[in-house]
């Protein structure tokens, strides 16, 4: 149970943190969701043509960057409303992930099973075992130096303050000579390689590609964000505490009927219900105050 | 308003409209050239697919009735300043409760009852399902966005449940057959054209959905109000507009236009809920609602053209994947914006700034 969910926290807490990056530089970010799913599909792809997984994780992230470039371009220099511009990426990542699948192994609905990182060691199916390759894994590496590279970036250098001067005033950054969309553009495309980074985990932990297999999860670590205020780290507590409820589905998928039903629905029910408990608190974490805000 | 500057807000709808069909035909043309196929032969497939024949004509009407509900349903929010991108879910919670509710219907009910009835348990079921987001973001400021995706999540989960629980037709994972007298008749029966194609009256409920819903929307009290609180909400609230009531009400009414699709896909063509049913009209309403720019027959022409694209997708998908069309909605939603914010922008240097309406009510998303 430890190792599972510390395996499906990786997914939610790269999406986290791509948030804090995009929300932090002032630029509304809903379509983590989409960037989960396309980075995904990429490293399986990449993988399943080189058969080296390294390659694969580099694609992902390259496309998490790539498509959050993208949605930085058309929000702070198109001038198109942010989530305008996430739903209309999510609606692409959802939509071409099922055109790449049937064009390249035509299935729309997954690719085939790819070996991803199989650990040669320790191969048992019990928990112990699992927990041990977990820890080895080098996804779990790699979102744990993108969890204290995003506080030590944000937090303690000249450009991570001034990604946030962006984000909370972002007229008064630019007074100050900060090129905020220069800082917003960054900073989203960093989170979206972060996030990036969350896909290939989703899609390595199932060694392969199956459509639509984000399951919300980016809305949800979005959510995790606002239940956090903004803050890295309390994102990925609270992504933990998520993807706990995920792994407990896992534990119950074998038994059938109702009661899976309704701990499918958990985790959404609980979101809601966070969010519902969290913002309505009166000493919430605030917003950045320069979201959404142009800086003229 | 002036009469100039009301002339430019017009030309800025058709700009942006010609840039979205634009980019749609570029992005049709290039995704189709780079899957090695011809776009001169495929857009003469997709034009006989759709509008070649006559039932390829009633095949589009049927595609078209849902995503003009929904792209209705996402104006409407819109125009009040929310994204209720949650239509998918209104629609399957309100598809799935109709059809269990008119299975239960007695057999000898008249059309005349039977219908609008089914027709309002569908609207309360889809507004419903709205209207909990909908209190949310008014009372306590939770983004409508994540509530709603949550809200399609959980009423696929419901619907799950519902068929697992028993609602189903024992043996299949669908509900059991409505009352005869709760169907709405296929145009087949009346035109012969159509013979074969699954377009049913709920067209023509649409259309008049979109017309009814254009003039409330000018000349009712709440319609005006939500215009207005879409424009500038703080001022609505000092000009004492209930705000918080009406953006609860604009979900739930958005809600329940949603749920009236469940006329095309349970009432007019299956006669029963099985999973899937409908499923990503809610999505597409929010390009019809994007490239509607809201007037009602923009709304009915984006809904037709999304509706050509649905149907003409399933036309080539031996040449292309039929996903292609998923990615041609995404590309007119950006050209569209984008085209929008350019002209937007070129204006401002023209007409004066009116009053920044940038200060809004503190929304956490």
């Amino acid at each position: 149970m430890i190792a599972q969910t510390l395996r499906t926290t990786i997914p939610y807490a790269c999406a986290a943190l791509g948030g804090v990056w995009s929300e932090r530089s002032g630029v509304v970010n809903i379509a983590l969701e989409g960037l989960l799913l396309a980075s995904g599909l990429a490293s399986v792809v990449v993988d399943h043509a080189t058969g080296n997984a390294w390659l694969g994780v580099l694609a992902g992230v390259a496309v998490g960057a790539l498509l959050a470039a993208a949605h930085a371009l058309v929000v702070v220099y198109g001038g198109v409303d942010a989530i305008v511009s996430g739903i209309a990426i999510n609606l692409a990542a959802a939509g071409g992930t099922r055109f790449v699948l049937r064009a390249i192994y035509d299935s729309s609905s997954n690719s085939p099973a790819i070996d991803a990182f199989r650990f040669k060691y320790f191969g048992g199916a019990s928990g112990g075992m699992l927990l041990v390759r977990t820890l080895f894994d080098p996804l779990l590496a790699f979102a744990a130096l993108a969890t204290i590279f995003t506080f030590w970036c944000l937090y303690m250098t000249p450009f991570g303050l001034r990604v946030r001067a962006g984000g909370e005033a972002p007229t008064a950054a630019r007074a100050l000579g900060i090129p905020v969309e220069r800082m917003r553009l960054a900073s989203v495309t960093i989170g979206g390689a972060i996030c990036g980074l969350g896909g290939v985990a989703l899609a390595y932990d199932q060694h392969q590609f199956q459509s639509g297999m984000s399951a919300g999860r980016g809305f949800i670590a979005l959510a995790a964000v606002i239940v956090s205020g903004w803050r890295p780290v309390r994102a990925i507590v609270a992504c933990a505490l998520f993807a706990a409820l995920d792994a407990l589905q896992i534990v119950l998928q074998d038994r059938a009927g109702v009661a899976r039903d309704v701990v499918q629905m958990l985790p959404y029910i609980v979101t809601i219900v966070a969010l519902a408990v969290v913002v309505s608190r009166k000493g919430a974490g605030q917003p950045p105050a320069g979201l959404g805000k142009s800086a003229e | 308003m002036s009469q100039h500057a009301k002339d430019s807000a017009r030309s800025t709808n058709w700009i942006a409209t010609v840039a979205g069909l634009c980019a749609a035909w570029i992005a049709f043309d290039l995704l189709v050239w780079g899957y090695g196929e011809s776009p001169r032969e495929l857009a003469k497939l997709l034009f006989i697919g759709t509008w070649g024949t006559s039932y390829g004509v009633g095949q589009v009407l049927f595609k078209a009735t849902p995503i003009l509900f929904s792209g209705l349903a996402v104006h409407l929010a819109l125009r009040a300043g929310l994204f209720n991108i949650g239509a998918e879910g209104q629609i399957t919670i309100a598809s799935v409760v109709v059809a269990i509710a008119a299975a239960h219907f007695p057999v000898t009910l008249s059309p005349v009852l039977a219908i609008p009835l089914a027709l309002i348990i569908a609207m309360l079921a889809g507004g419903a399902w709205a209207l909990l987001p909908g209190i949310l973001r008014a009372r306590l400021g939770v983004h409508e966005v994540i509530t709603t995706i949550m809200m399609n999540r959980i009423a696929d989960g419901c619907v799950g449940l519902l068929l697992a629980v028993g609602f189903a037709d024992p043996g299949t994972v669908r509900t059991p057959p409505i009352a005869p007298g709760a169907m709405i008749a296929r145009l087949e029966t009346f035109i012969r054209a159509f013979s074969g194609s699954a377009v049913s009256l709920a067209i023509g409920l649409a259309v008049l959905t979109a017309v009814f819903l254009a003039r409330w929307e000018r000349t009712s009290r709440i319609g005006i109000e939500l215009g207005l609180i879409g424009q500038n909400a703080q001022a609505c609230e000092a000009e004492k507009i209930p705000v918080k009531r009406r953006i609860a009400q604009a979900m739930a009414i958005s809600g329940a236009v949603a749920g009236l699709a469940a006329s095309g896909t349970v009432l007019g063509f299956k006669g029963y809920f099985e999973q899937g049913i409908g499923a990503g009209a809610g999505f597409t309403g929010i390009a019809v609602a994007l490239l509607g720019r809201g007037s009602a027959v923009g709304l009915i022409l984006a809904a037709l053209l999304f509706g050509t694209l649905a149907q003409g997708g399933l036309a080539l998908n031996a040449h292309v994947p039929k996903e292609m069309m998923d990615l041609l909605q995404a590309v007119v939603i950006v050209a569209v914006a984008l085209a929008d914010a350019r002209v937007r922008n070129a204006m401002r240097r023209v007409i004066p700034k009116s009053p920044a309406s940038a200060t809004e009510a503190p929304v956490r998303i």
